[in-house]
């Protein structure tokens, strides 16, 4: 089953990409007060078990996808 | 046995400085052996293993985090909780702090620029084996060139760590963004130590500054307790 794992900076945490993406964002002349950037990345799991797909991206996002300290990450199962 | 005590440096996919570490740690009295990432084991009578920098995996998904999944980091893993000295510089600290070996993590440089100069650090009072010979205080030349620098921890882990003697070189000015201008740091026995700044390329007066030599001097003395012969 399709999944997708989406990393983002925490929040308070320091974000230079974020910051660049909204300074050349403002100089296109948008008024953008604040950027974040973050990742995704898209899965195709073996399993067909919601739950167990859930368990397993939790356990890569904490393993490797996401550096707790410094990131969140929401997960998403696809047709659940 | 002769007072050179073998150290592996290891080369990953994308490593940059691992050449110039083997020079530099002949130079000061070891024996530097490479070791290649995907090797299961380290070579026998290992006194020390050094990380070296570059941009292991390509910095892909994050600076060291491909890394540190890497065949031969079990093996550093076991030799770091037994006791053995262990050097992560750069991309190197970037792998440590991914592997829960060191604490925090680098992000991107504050000013959003890659930073390549000489810099002037702060040698701390710090568990770290191998600065134990310099006193607090004293100041290294060394250079810097990294564009992910910027060592953060939380407020918790900052004040735990301090407490705990683990802030090990500080920067003298603000050259990244880092908290509390930390440049290097090491875990709480102070075996293992990370440090942005590059002593091996700055062992050679012919180069510039020699900063780099009191402290891989300091891990050779380190290696050889480790293994237990003398100078």
């Amino acid at each position: 089953m399709r999944a997708t794992v989406t990393i983002r900076p925490k929040p308070g945490i320091l974000d230079p990409p974020g910051e660049a993406v909204q300074g050349s964002l403002a100089s296109l002349g948008f008024a953008v007060t604040r950027a974040r950037v973050g990742r995704i990345v898209e899965l195709e799991l073996a399993t067909d078990d919601p739950a167990e797909a859930h368990a397993q991206l939790g356990r890569m996002a904490t393993q490797l996808l996401a550096n707790p300290l410094i990131e969140s990450y929401e997960i998403e199962v696809e047709g659940t | 046995m002769s007072g050179r005590p073998t150290i592996a440096v290891v080369t990953f996919p994308g490593s940059l400085d691992d050449g110039d570490m083997r020079l530099a740690l002949e130079l000061v009295g070891a024996e530097p052996v490479a070791v290649w990432h995907a090797d299961e084991r380290l070579p026998g009578r290992i006194g020390a293993v050094v990380l070296p920098g570059g941009f292991s995996y390509g910095d892909y998904l994050r600076c060291g985090a491909l890394a540190k999944l890497a065949p031969l980091m079990r093996a550093v893993r076991t030799f770091a909780a037994e006791g053995g000295p262990v050097l992560g510089v750069c991309n190197g600290f970037q792998i440590l702090c991914e592997a829960g070996l060191l604490p925090g993590a680098l992000l991107a440089n504050r000013q959003l620029e890659y930073v390549c100069r000489d810099v002037t650090i702060a040698v701390e009072e710090s568990n770290a084996t191998a600065l134990r010979e310099l006193e607090p205080t004293t100041t290294l030349e060394l250079p810097i060139k990294h564009g992910q620098g910027n060592w953060y921890a939380d407020d918790e882990t900052l004040a735990e760590i301090s407490a705990r003697g683990q802030i090990t070189l500080r920067y003298t000015e603000d050259v990244n963004g880092s908290r509390g201008r930390v440049a290097g740091v090491c875990n709480e026995v102070g075996n293992v130590l990370g440090l942005m700044p590059h002593p091996e390329h700055a062992v050679d007066p012919l180069l510039g500054p020699i900063g780099g030599r009191p402290m891989l001097a300091g891990l050779v003395a380190a290696a050889r307790d480790h293994l237990g012969i003398a100078a």
